[in-house]
């Protein structure tokens, strides 16, 4: 093949291409968004179209705490990120486990909401056209944020080994796109169910 | 087929076991053996398929026929429909993406080896899923339940009270199922082109085939996943008893419509740009000449696929929708002729003033051009809204998509079996038994396919199992059926062809066209990575380049 | 599977549907080609179809010729199979020229087909109009007319619309089920029904007569058989037809023990005969049964024996329609039928 090698052309060293874990991950939130936004037109159209109560002004209460929780660890897994692309893995690891425990506090605080409406207001999916949005997109939400939570721990538990270092930066950068997308999904289901839809 | 028949040269050649056979080629990562996989599968397929369209064809040959019960009917072009799209089309032509794609633009492998089998294996198991309903769909006693929702599944036709039992669940799954492995895929197929072309090979310099295969993947990233979230909204329905298509409770019927021909009409285009790619690779080498307008051909597609992202609802003509989106949709979709056809006339350019060789893979892209020209003029008549309120959902359709699916896609991708043959097997196809097939093909289509347009324009609408006598449609639909079974045995030809000449075709070498992109430059069948050291490339053409060295096109780039 | 041996009976029984349909068929006007129109919609859409045929025509005809003759004068030669031809790589005028034709054609063509979408779908409604409200089942055709009082299955009768004094039939298209869609090629194009939501449609007929259309959606087992038939009257044969449907249910004395059937078995659940206890709505009002040439939905002329089979085993005539067969001893169905062909 090498006689196909045309001399003009630089050394390989020359040719850079990008890198193919943020090609992959900008990909799959590109049909992840699309996923959701079907969900949330969805949850647009039939806004005020059940034909039974209960109704989101009565029921729903804005999870600001939480919100801001989710937030937050956005931050800290960039800074997380940052940390271990110089090499300092201890801070690294304090930053993590911060990310854990805020992005479990949005899950408990998301659990906690649908409890009270199952077994205080009455509102299950099958209960109105309401319920049956509601709970399918903050649910497709939450199941994106657990499926983030289940591979931060696993970094977790190599890095409480020391097996996580400066040259795993780029993966983790990777996911950390994918918590930063998890996040940017509650912004929109936020402004759609709380403030738009209330 | 042939993978059998390979596994079982291969295991006479080493004397291996064939249960290791089997198990290299269940747990192979690469991504020339997953694209074998993907072509046998859909391959497989397309026979069962084709089963199916012959039991709709004597079913319809004559009015009130008894052939089948109008259950059975229903059932079988549900499972034509989505047989020969999800499991057919798509995985044959990932296939051929998979075989191709790192070839031709230098790279060991695809990005994500490991992803890539995942996402194939996914997909095989939808398909096996789909065909077990025949079986499970309402418990064994009840066996032969398949699902017959038809295709596209309308609400409230897919609700538990209009479809008991599991039919409709086995559907749903296995099309998510094969959704989630399309989309893995062309994850793969973007990074595998976007961070492992060899050197030298900048996007300008891509073989149209890896720009066109970025284009398709790059739609199925937006459009394969709306149909998987409708189609979970679907199982919340059925499941959890959810109201999303309840229309009982509110729901809306149109809003699954949408959901459906958002992914719908893009996946057509997702299927015919590897088509266009099949299409632009070979008409040049046949023709002695390079690709006519490159970079309009590229503009070309990418316009293709962003426009046609806005013309799902000429599908919903008939559903009551005002006049500002019907006209809306009627110019969107008129707009989408545009850039097919300056494909259509950049691939004129290409023939003009060549020397063209009508070996059977130009024969097959040939027929390709002409159909896929009608094909694109019966659609400019259905996005003429009003003309669509008569045609939509008549046979004239029916004609309209089997031009489209038969005679441009099908077309294109036999096309690409003759020529792509030889470096997969490193056997060439029969030449006779190519163009017996050929003109077979081409005169059993058009019996078909020209024909099934009238009763459409007679009225007959599709999906009946059956029709009065006396409504003047009887003779059109024996002429139509005789054609398949011409069809038929067009393919049984080329399913011979494929098994034959596995054992007794020539000796293929690494270059049997005289062509100019990178995967002639390696063995037939090419070694396991591909290429021993990367090559570097300085134009589109470059074994061109090699063997022109007083004239190479880097000169002019 | 599903199919049942055919018997012999059964055979005597589909020849019997088949040549009951033959007749009904050849009594109407069975053409039910889009270049036949006979209403106005039908008509502004024959009109623009021929433009769009024209034009598509004059295209095929010359990008046909440009490929042929490329094909043919392009042949490789076995002289010349040593030589490559000239290499070339494209051309920007070219190139925008066939970009820009094909534009224009496109703006004609839209500019075409938007006159005639706003022509057709934007018509104002004229006071003289009759309004119909159809309702799609499966698989059968209920027709309401609000104005007049009258509930009717499967044939529509509307009125002749002469252009100087026009009365066109306006309707109202719902489902009460799934997807259907309202198909009679001579007089209009298409409209879904569809369940939770409320479609619109007008026809003007020109020219009296009966003509065929059927149900264009698929819309579960028997989509095939939910065929239509609309009936297009001069002003006093539609005037006729109104005041006999208006009529009560005929009471014939000879025939009380057919009546005593319908109303103590399972008709009464599905089928209303307006003056007695049947006031079912599942499926089609029989109260002038017989003002209709079929039965099922257009699946079987309505004869006497016709109608007998269909009230025992309607799998015969319709397999999968929602009809259960009602397994009547031979008195019992002898009386019902004679009550049945007392409904005109």
């Amino acid at each position: 093949m090498s006689a196909i090698a045309n001399p003009l052309i630089g050394q390989p060293g020359g040719w850079t291409l990008p890198s193919r874990g943020k090609v992959a991950m900008s990909c799959l939130i590109i049909a992840e968004s699309a996923i959701f936004t079907i969900f949330v037109v969805a949850y647009l159209y039939y806004l005020g179209k059940s034909v039974t109560g209960p109704t989101p002004k009565q029921v729903l209460e804005t999870p600001i705490f939480y919100t801001f929780c989710l937030l937050y660890s956005s931050f800290t897994i960039h800074r997380a990120a940052k940390l271990l692309e110089r090499g300092r893995r201890i801070p690294f690891l304090a930053w993590w486990l911060l990310t854990i425990v805020l992005g479990g506090l949005f899950l408990f605080g998301t659990g906690q909401e649908w409890h009270r409406l199952i077994y205080e207001r009455g509102l299950t999916v099958s209960t109105n056209l309401f319920g049956t949005t509601y709970y399918s997109l903050v649910g497709l939400h939450a199941s994106h944020l657990i499926a983030g939570l289940a591979m931060l721990v696993v970094v977790l538990s190599f890095a409480v080994r020391g097996r996580v270092d400066q040259e795993h930066s780029a993966r983790i950068q990777v996911l950390s796109m994918y918590w930063h997308f998890v996040d940017a999904v509650w912004v929109v289901v936020f402004i759609v169910v709380y403030v738009i839809g209330r | 087929m042939s993978t059998e028949a390979i596994a079982i040269e291969r295991l006479q050649a080493t004397g291996k076991p064939w249960t290791e056979t089997v198990h290299e080629w269940v747990t192979t990562v690469d991504h020339k053996r997953i694209g074998i996989l993907y072509m046998v599968y859909a391959l497989l397929f397309l026979v069962i398929g084709g089963v199916e369209a012959m039991i709709m064809r004597i079913q319809l040959m004559h009015s009130y026929n008894n052939f089948v019960s109008p259950q059975v009917f229903n059932r079988m072009f549900t499972m034509h429909g989505t047989t020969m799209i999800f499991f057919v089309a798509v995985p044959i032509l990932l296939g051929f993406a998979n075989y191709l794609v790192p070839l031709m633009i230098g790279a060991w492998d695809m990005a994500f080896p490991r992803l890539n089998a995942f996402s194939f294996w996914l997909s095989a198991l939808g398909g096996f899923l789909l065909y077990f309903s025949f079986l499970g769909g309402s418990g064994l006693y009840g066996a032969g339940n398949a699902p017959d929702v038809g295709w596209w599944a309308y609400a409230p036709l897919t609700a538990k009270a209009f479809s008991p039992g599991h039919s409709s669940d086995y559907w749903t799954i296995a099309v998510m199922l094969s959704g989630f492995g399309t989309v893995g895929t062309a994850i793969n197929i973007i990074a595998t082109i976007l961070c492992m072309r060899c050197p030298g090979m900048h996007l300008g310099r891509m073989p149209l085939l890896a720009w066109l295969n970025l284009v398709m993947s790059g739609m199925v990233l937006i459009t394969i996943t709306p149909l998987t979230a409708a189609q979970f909204m679907l199982l919340v329905d059925r499941y959890l008893g959810g109201h999303f298509f309840d229309t009982q409770a509110g729901g809306s019927a149109v809003l699954w419509m949408h959901f459906f021909w958002i992914f719908g009409h893009p996946e057509v285009y997702v299927l015919i740009l590897p088509c266009f790619a099949f299409v632009s690779e070979i008409i040049p080498v046949f023709s002695r000449k390079p690709i006519f307008g490159y970079p309009v051909m590229v503009g070309a597609t990418v316009c293709i696929g962003f426009v046609s992202m806005s013309v799902w609802a000429h599908h919903m003509f008939t559903i009551g929708m005002n006049s500002y989106a019907n006209s809306f949709f009627t110019i969107t979709t008129m707009a989408v002729g545009v850039p097919t056809g300056i494909k259509i006339f950049n691939w004129l350019g290409t023939m003009w003033g060549g020397r063209i060789q009508f070996k059977t893979p130009m024969l097959f892209c040939i027929g390709f051009l002409f159909q896929f020209l009608l094909a694109g003029l019966t659609g400019i008549m259905l996005a003429s809204a009003p003309f669509d309120w008569q045609l939509g959902n008549s046979y004239f359709v029916v004609a309209h998509f089997h031009y489209v699916i038969v005679g441009g896609i099908l077309f294109a991708l036999f096309a690409a079996f003759y020529y792509w043959y030889p470096k997969i097997t490193g056997r060439m196809l029969s030449e006779a038994l190519g163009k017996l097939h050929f003109w077979l093909f081409v005169i059993g289509f058009h019996i078909t396919f020209d024909v099934m347009h009238v009763p459409g324009i007679l009225g007959m609408p599709r999906r009946i199992y059956t029709y009065e006598p006396g409504r003047g449609w009887d003779t059109l639909n024996l002429i139509v059926s005789f054609g398949a079974l011409i069809q038929t045995i067009a393919i049984l030809i080329f399913v011979w062809n494929l098994i034959s000449s596995y054992r007794k075709g020539a000796r293929a070498g690494n270059d049997p066209w005289d062509a100019w992109t990178l995967e002639w430059s390696v063995s037939s069948p090419p070694p396991v990575y591909n290429f021993a050291s990367l090559p570097a490339v300085a134009s589109r053409r470059p074994l061109w380049d090699l063997k022109h060295p007083e004239d190479p096109d880097s000169r002019y780039e | 599977m599903d199919r049942p041996t055919i018997s012999g009976r059964r055979r005597i029984e589909l020849t019997a549907v088949y040549l009951g349909c033959a007749a009904a068929v050849a009594r109407a006007n069975n053409s039910t080609s889009i270049f036949a129109p006979a209403s106005t919609p039908a008509q502004e859409i024959f009109g623009l179809s021929m433009f769009v045929l024209a034009v598509t025509g004059i295209i095929f005809v010359v990008v046909f010729a440009l490929l042929t003759y490329a094909v043919v004068k392009f042949r490789g030669k076995t002289t010349d199979a040593a030589r490559e031809p000239a290499q070339v790589y494209g051309s920007t005028q070219i190139e925008l020229a066939w970009t820009v034709i094909p534009v224009l054609i496109v703006a004609v063509l839209f500019l075409a087909t938007a006159r005639v979408i706003h022509a057709i779908q934007d018509a104002p409604k004229p006071a003289s109009a009759v309004d119909v409200t159809v309702i799609g089942h499966q698989f059968w055709w209920e027709f309401r007319y609000p104005k007049l009082g009258i509930v009717t299955a499967n044939e529509m009768h509307i009125p002749l619309s002469d252009p100087a004094h026009p009365t066109p039939t306006f309707l109202k298209l719902l489902s009460a089920d799934t997807d259907h869609s309202f198909w009679v090629p001579n007089l209009a194009g298409k409209t879904d029904l569809i369940p939770n939501r409320v479609n619109e449609m007008w026809m003007d007929p020109h020219r009296v007569g009966t003509y065929l259309g059927q149900c264009a959606q698929y819309c579960g087992t028997q989509h095939a058989k939910m065929l239509l038939r609309v009936s297009v009257d001069t002003a006093a044969d539609f005037d006729a037809w109104v005041r006999a449907q208006q009529q009560a249910a005929a009471q014939d004395p000879k025939v009380v023990a057919g009546k005593r059937v319908f109303e103590t078995t399972a008709c009464i659940n599905c089928h209303a005969v307006n003056g007695t206890a049947g006031d079912g709505r599942f499926g089609p009002d029989l109260t002038h049964l017989m003002s209709r040439g079929t039965l099922a939905s257009g699946a079987a002329g309505n004869t006497t024996a016709l109608l007998r089979l269909w009230i025992q085993n309607p799998d015969a005539i319709k397999p999968g329609s929602l009809m259960p067969a009602m397994k009547l001893n031979d008195a019992d169905l002898d009386a019902l039928v004679a009550y049945l062909e007392t409904l005109r």
